[in-house]
């Protein structure tokens, strides 16, 4: 009864979606401010259904309802709790509707937050989002529908995906959906703005919460999909250049760049035309994204099933979307008015190069990752590409970014003098050299690539410093004053700082862990020890241990340096009883200076075991200074200058509203 | 500094970039590409010494041994028409089997061993790499179901 409860709400919320997205459409065409209305109710409406029909896929994963196919195919009984929840988009069907659930949210979001937004403009937003929710609920009805029963259930499920079943992916997939999704947002006030023929600052001061909001979401995601591959495939590393991956971080550097022109356009009200075209192809790679990953053009353990029938689907959705987008674009983006000049050697000009430099880089991971599947369809061979291409191509075009970063933060608007930027970073170029001399210090030689890439990290981390210090006027004004200009400083200017020092300190833990990591194989049999880099790592010896839906092995490791006990480590190798799929769970000892990382392997017959241990340097500063790029983005996003307007001063609210209904 | 030369100044900077980044792809792309070859391939193709490339199929029943105690392994890829014998030092992926569909990415010596850096056995235990399928098909040898791959 419950699923079809929720299959009639996913119906329900197409209805809705449908009348969201045509009678603002024509409202907004006449002025007719009652059919305007229509699409901020109908967006409520659309949002509550998709709720209730996650709520009941929920609730039928909850009780293990083997009666529904979905269940019946990704869960088990004896599964904990919380993978039974995680469960429901641990599959295609269900993280398809929650893709759904998430688009209608932000859809209502609009609707509930918008309140300042011109009439004609909200309505179009609304109904634009609704044309995609429309496209997407039509897939997940007529393709991938979760609450198909089975007419003779089994006794017991098939479980979900060991792999899966792991706190950091349980919450990866929401996270992810949350930036791909929320860049629709952007997209749709992209293409009304388009409709409406007019952009200018208020509209990118709208469009930036919600980007950042997709920007911040996202960036969590991938860290979290990292920190995942990081500690539970075993292999001690934390990003493979995989396809999937790539696909993730394609809008994620579309969409920072957005980030950047946005605030050209709200600032400066130039940039108007190319911001247009980035907000487009940030979703569109979004949507790009989910089609690779859900179609089955490339296996991993994201393509959940392989079905042609969606795949075209999905291609015909795509090929609408995107298509129609930049036809719009390419009919209505000249007649937008070109806005101020400015000089090459400016904020302005400091903006464009590092969107520049940004979609460069993403044009040569579309093309490692598209390439082949594009060579395959013309007939040319199956190939792969791997790591060392994306070495040879992106790192060297974000190298210029990364230095330049802190340098055009310093430059002001419209036209700059270099020299004078550059001499106020003088102390950050000499504190960098000390930097650079301490790495190539402690690290005794070691490539002298990673020692200059440490500079480089140290330069943008001080640069950032030295920038936020001239904002507050440290030590050339009172404390008291430096103090007090802290305190007043804009959340997106605090933002701003420490996203970029918390990029300066992932960067930084990137070349290290790239550089020094230690790897080292060996049988081991119990009470033997191994060295590996100065520290003894010393086996004790293995114990089966069972779990809630696994059994193990467990190996005991004891970690000392120099005698002196460090940590005990204690890796497992699981079987899981219900899809007999084995996995390996490291043991990771984290410190502020690296990571001591343990596995173990498999018996060699003569009591000896194979060990892996991994010596990973500053891998953790990766994840805090992502962390650190996420945090940033929140506290950008409380900055009150954002919802200046918003629901604040009723009075001016108002009166926009009033003026549309005497129009009509 | 006027429209006209702001406008000139973009396209310049855009053009440098652009012919920097088509410049490195092109590098990029000659020295990374690796074809997927099945053991047929390998026997009857001309394949340069050195280059990397993968070799998938299925590993051969009765083939795998451990050396040096388990850290060095030799099995032989098969596509049930030819195959081959491959050399892999370091841990095997937990799904390995003797039967089960593989991938592997290395390149041959001058001895003609195929000398694998990479081993790929997929997540899914019931997952045939579509490389795989498509080269057994070719070779006549495919015995599963008759269309494609399997799902979960």
């Amino acid at each position: 009864m419950i699923a079809e409860l929720g299959q009639f709400a996913i119906i329900m919320a197409l209805l809705a979606a449908v009348v969201q997205a045509t009678l603002p459409l024509i409202g907004a065409e006449r002025l007719d401010s009652r059919l305007m209305n229509f699409g901020g109710q109908a967006a409520l409406i659309q949002m509550f259904f998709a709720t209730l029909a996650f709520g009941c896929l929920t609730q039928a994963y909850i009780v293990s309802d083997f009666t529904l196919l979905n269940v019946a195919e990704n869960s088990h009984s004896s599964k904990p709790m919380l993978y039974k929840i995680t469960g429901v988009w641990g599959n295609h069907e269900g993280s398809m509707l929650l893709w759904v659930l998430i688009l209608a949210v932000f859809g209502a979001a609009v609707a509930a937050f918008g309140r300042n937004l011109p009439a004609t403009l909200k309505a179009r937003v609304l109904a634009i989002q609704a044309m995609i929710g429309v496209g997407f609920l039509t897939f997940l009805i007529f393709t991938s529908n979760p609450f198909t029963r089975l007419v003779t259930p089994p006794l017991n499920g098939n479980d979900l995906n060991p792999l899966l079943q792991d706190p950091g992916l349980a919450f990866h997939p929401p996270m992810l959906y949350i930036g791909y999704v929320g860049f629709s947002v952007a997209f749709s006030f992209a293409i009304a703005a388009l409709i409406e023929g007019k952009v200018d600052a208020a509209w990118a001061r709208w469009v930036r919460p919600w980007t950042l909001t997709a920007w911040t979401f996202l960036t969590g995601g991938i860290v979290l999909g990292s920190w995942w591959a990081y500690y539970e495939l075993g292999w001690g590393g934390w990003w493979f250049w995989d396809p999937v991956e790539n696909v993730s971080f394609m809008p994620w550097l579309m969409g920072t760049a957005l980030l950047h022109s946005a605030i050209v356009v709200e600032k400066r009200n130039s940039l108007k035309v190319w911001t247009i075209l980035l907000a487009i192809l940030t979703f569109s790679l979004s949507l790009i994204g989910t089609f690779i990953v859900r179609s089955g053009l490339l296996t991993s353990v994201h393509a959940f099933a392989v079905n042609p029938e969606r795949g075209i689907f999905i291609l015909f959705l795509l090929a609408i979307a995107i298509g129609g987008s930049l036809t719009l674009f390419a009919l209505r983006a000249p007649a937008l008015k070109a806005g101020g000049i400015f000089s090459p050697i400016s904020r302005e000009g400091g903006l464009l190069l590092n969107n520049l430099l940004l979609s460069t880089a993403c044009a040569t991971v579309f093309l490692g990752t598209l390439y082949p599947l594009f060579l395959e369809a013309i007939g040319g061979g199956r190939v792969s590409i791997g790591p060392p291409f994306y070495n040879n191509t992106f790192v060297p075009v974000m190298i210029p970014l990364l230095l330049l970063v802190c340098v055009g933060a310093h430059l002001p608007w419209k036209r700059a003098d270099l020299l004078g930027v550059l001499g106020r970073l003088k102390f950050a170029g000499l504190a960098t050299i000390i930097a650079a001399l301490v790495a190539w210090y402690i690290a005794d030689g070691g490539p002298l690539l990673a020692i200059l890439g440490l500079g480089m990290a140290s330069w943008l981390l001080l640069g950032t410093i030295s920038e936020w210090m001239d904002r507050i006027k440290l030590f050339r004004a009172p404390l008291s004053t430096s103090w007090q200009r802290a305190i007043n400083l804009p959340g997106s200017v605090w933002g701003m700082t420490l996203a970029h020092g918390g990029l300066a300190i992932a960067v930084a833990g990137m070349i290290a862990t790239t550089a020094w990591k230690v790897e080292e194989v060996a049988i081991l049999k119990p009470g033997e020890t191994l060295s590996v880099f100065g520290t003894d790592y010393r086996f004790e010896g293995v114990r089966e241990i069972t779990g809630p839906n696994y059994g193990a092995i467990e190996g005991t490791f004891v970690v000392s340096q120099n005698g002196e006990y460090m940590a005990t480590l204690k890796p497992e190798k699981r079987l899981y009883n219900v899809q007999k799929m084995p996995t390996t769970e490291a043991a990771i000892h984290s410190t502020f200076v690296g990571d001591y990382y343990a596995v173990i392997g498999d018996p060699d017959g003569t009591g000896g075991w194979t060990v892996r241990i991994y010596r990973e340097p500053l891998v953790t500063w990766i994840w805090f200074g992502c962390g650190l790029m996420v945090f940033a983005g929140l506290v950008s996003l409380a900055d009150r200058r954002l919802r200046v307007g918003a629901p604040a001063d009723k009075k001016q609210a108002r009166l926009p509203r009033k003026a549309a209904e005497a129009s009509s | 500094m006027t429209r006209k030369s702001r406008r000139i100044y973009i396209l310049v900077v855009s053009l440098t970039l652009l012919a920097a980044a088509t410049f490195l792809v092109i590098n990029a792309l000659d020295e990374n590409l690796s074809y997927f070859h099945s053991p047929t391939d390998l026997k009857t193709k001309e394949v340069t010494i050195g280059r990397s490339l993968r070799l998938g199929g299925l590993v051969e029943e009765g083939t795998w041994v451990k050396l040096d105690g388990g850290l060095t392994h030799r099995f032989s890829i098969t596509d049930n028409a030819e195959s081959v014998e491959v050399t892999y030092k370091g841990i095997m992926p937990d799904l390995f089997r003797e039967g089960q569909g593989v991938i592997t990415e290395g390149s041959l010596n001058e001895q003609g061993e195929f000398i694998a850096h990479e081993v790929l056995a997929k997540h899914d235990e019931n997952y045939m790499p579509a490389e795989v399928t498509e080269a057994l098909k070719a070779s006549g040898e495919w015995r599963g179901e008759e269309e494609g791959q399997a799902t979960q």
